[in-house]
């Protein structure tokens, strides 16, 4: 392309060539960034704007009938822990009952989690020690709920554990109880829905790292005398951590500030975080203390997350 | 059938896979009895059932029927934690998760081996296989030989009566696996366990094995010492599997206790050894390098040809020589002194020239 240059020093030839990288320099930098657009776009658009807003309200004051009037306050994030004094607003009493809202969310969210791992493992190790070409069909009907909306799925478990259901029909059918036993609208029943609707996501990801499970390990560990209990807690579980890990933020996450499950099934009769945070948007007409629970919420969240990070990465790195 | 001297013996195993149709038969009726402390090796093709009998004596597939027997006690039922015996994996099967001083120690652990004892043995097995430096590192940081050596160390240290081990060295380079085959004999030296070896390679067989069973189809051909085998092929198949040789059809004339004359389609006569009395079309076999080259003009040379092709391979030539029996007769010479297009005899010694079993 360019004429020959015949009789370059060598200081003009390197001045050339410098001049030729910065230039593709400047055109790989240009193109990054316009290949990047879309996505930073997006992101800016449906992910920080949002919570820049939120985070905004929070530290307004609330409107009388909804909405916020634009004067900063830190009051919602007070209120969080707090019970301002009815006379005299410079005296704060402690309140623990959102702090308690919160701890029972994370409970919760955390039987649920462990209650997805011990039906969703050994559904997914069922799956993975299939034939290959009927894998597809199981986990096919793995995901077949994920067709039907969340709503639908919590109403029809609601019909099957109610006091009239087909549980309470069956049991009392068969003569174990006289009574009906009353599941729907408590914890228990909180639990079986949140399993039921998050089991999904577990058994993908514990399937994805059985999947890619070398099963002559298995062998490896029968042939040196490990007894099949013995099998799987040394070899297999070890060696699909990073699914198990990924199955627990998938359910845990989603499981805190589940909405709908807690709604219905729960009788919404206890709080949990969910409920909490659309109950300061509707009924109760405090946007900004609404906004600071869902901060507090997702701060917690980023935490944990963390925490978790850091502790398996350390696993991996020293085995 | 049972010896003195037989840790394994292997009575009547067939394998069958699968069902009606796609029913499979990998080992059909196999016999075998494996001495204590030898080198055991099973040779074959690929497909010849040689890794099926592996597992089965490992445990990892049950017999469809016959009986293992390990010291005289019925091993084929048994799970593989509940057999001594231990393998090395083709593709090593190390723990991605542990370290090089816990793979080796994961079989003691599982025997509930007292601590003091496991940590002792560790440190034998990782001096064994010269691999001590890396004690703490982990597998997947090692090379190839070295994560070998691991395998290894990790299936001796249970310290099994038996150790079976999968075409070890076929993920290996060329040198290291002509290395890995000194320091294999040399741990089995040191160590006295019997080892069985299953190969394709039929060099890595002859070179490392006291015995070699030769398996195609199913099936073991034939078992005995490197010498037997390539020596004295009881089997077109064996003879043909192991190294180069010369194959010669002809018709019985003559068959006396230990050897047998035969008329060739040109009409010249060989005679060939026998290890039992043959009559009617038989197929007689000779090794290149015993094949020897003669003036054509000389007297009792049975066959004469015309050179044909000389391929030199460093160590020797192959001189193709065309007798008219349609395929050449190879002879194998260190520094031949002839030329294509020669006329040269062919001296087929009867030690050296065997009447194979159809």
């Amino acid at each position: 392309m360019s004429v020959r240059q015949e009789i370059a020093t060598p200081a003009e030839a390197d001045a050339a060539l410098r001049a030729a990288i910065r230039q593709r320099e400047r055109e790989a930098f240009r193109n990054r960034w316009l290949l990047l657009a879309p996505a930073v776009g997006l992101i800016g658009c449906v992910g920080l704007l949002p919570l820049a807003l939120t985070m905004i309200y929070s530290f307004l004051e609330p409107g009388t009938y909804g909405g916020v009037t634009w004067s900063f306050s830190t009051g919602a994030y007070e209120q969080f822990l707090f019970d301002r004094d009815l006379f005299d607003e410079t005296i704060l009493t402690f309140n623990p009952s959102y702090v308690i809202i919160f701890a029972r969310s994370i409970f919760l969210a955390l039987v649920a989690t462990v209650g997805t791992l011990i039906v969703g493992y050994p559904t997914a190790y069922f799956i993975a020690t299939r034939p290959r070409e009927s894998r597809n069909l199981w986990l096919f009907l793995i995901t077949l709920p994920f067709w039907t909306n969340l709503l639908i799925r919590t109403y029809a478990m609601l019909l099957i554990i109610r006091d009239e259901g087909l549980v309470n029909a069956l049991l009392m059918g068969v003569g174990v109880v006289n009574q009906p036993v009353g599941i729907l609208y408590t914890d228990f029943a909180v639990f079986l829905g949140l399993i039921y609707s998050f089991l999904p996501f577990m058994v993908l990801p514990v399937y994805a790292s059985l999947e890619k499970l070398d099963f002559r390990l298995v062998e490896a560990a029968y042939d040196l005398y490990a007894t099949r209990w013995r099998v799987l807690r040394r070899v297999v579980i070890p060696a699909t951590r990073p699914g198990i890990i990924a199955g627990c933020i998938l359910v845990f996450i989603p499981g805190l500030g589940a909405y709908i499950t807690p709604e219905l099934l729960g009788g919404g009769k206890k709080l949990m975080i969910g409920n909490m945070i659309a109950l300061q948007f509707g009924t109760a007409r405090n946007w900004p203390f609404g906004s600071a629970a869902a901060l507090i919420l997702m701060a917690m969240v980023v935490l944990m997350l963390f925490v978790v990070m850091r502790r398996s990465g350390r696993q991996m790195s020293h085995g | 059938m049972s010896s003195d001297d037989g840790l394994i013996e292997i009575v009547n195993v067939t394998k069958a896979f699968g069902t009606g149709e796609r029913r499979f038969l990998a080992l059909g009726g196999v016999n075998a009895t494996i001495r204590k402390g030898e080198f055991f090796t099973l040779l074959g093709p690929s497909g010849c059932g040689k890794t099926t009998l592996l597992r089965l004596i490992a445990g990892f597939e049950l017999p469809t029927s016959g009986e293992i027997l390990l010291d005289g006690q019925e091993i084929g039922h048994l799970p593989p934690y509940r057999r001594p015996v231990n393998t090395v994996f083709q593709n090593y099967a190390l723990f991605p998760h542990m370290t090089v001083a816990e793979n080796i120690s994961f079989g003691l652990e599982m025997l509930n081996k007292p601590k003091a004892e496991i940590a002792s043995t560790v440190e034998r097995m990782l001096a064994l296989v010269k691999m001590s430096e890396l004690a703490g590192r982990r597998t997947d940081q090692l090379s190839g030989g070295q994560q070998q050596r691991v395998a290894l160390a990790r299936a001796l240290a249970p310290q099994p009566k038996v150790l079976l081990l999968d075409e070890p060295l076929s993920a290996l380079d060329l040198k290291l696996r002509k290395e890995m085959q000194v320091e294999l004999k040399r741990i089995q030296h040191e160590t006295g366990i019997t080892f069985i070896f299953v190969t394709h390679d039929q060099e890595e067989a002859l070179t490392m094995s006291d015995r070699i069973a030769v398996m195609a189809k199913g099936n073991i051909l034939q078992i005995g010492s490197p010498s037997e085998i390539y020596n004295a092929p009881a089997a077109r198949f064996v003879a043909d599997f192991i190294g180069d040789i010369n194959f010669i059809e002809g018709q019985v004339v003559v068959a006396g206790e230990k050897t047998a004359q035969i008329r060739l389609p040109g009409g010249q006569v060989l005679t060939a050894r026998a290890s039992r009395p043959v009559e009617g079309p038989v197929t007689l076999a000779i090794r290149p390098e015993k094949v020897g080259l003669r003036h054509a003009d000389d007297d009792d040379v049975p066959l004469s040809g015309t050179v044909t092709n000389l391929v030199y391979f460093g160590s020797g030539t192959n001189v193709h020589v065309d007798v008219g029996l349609g395929a050449d007769i190879v002879a194998r010479a260190t520094a031949p002194k002839v030329a294509l297009g020669d006329r040269v005899g062919l001296d087929l010694h009867v030690t050296d020239l065997s009447v194979l079993a159809e």
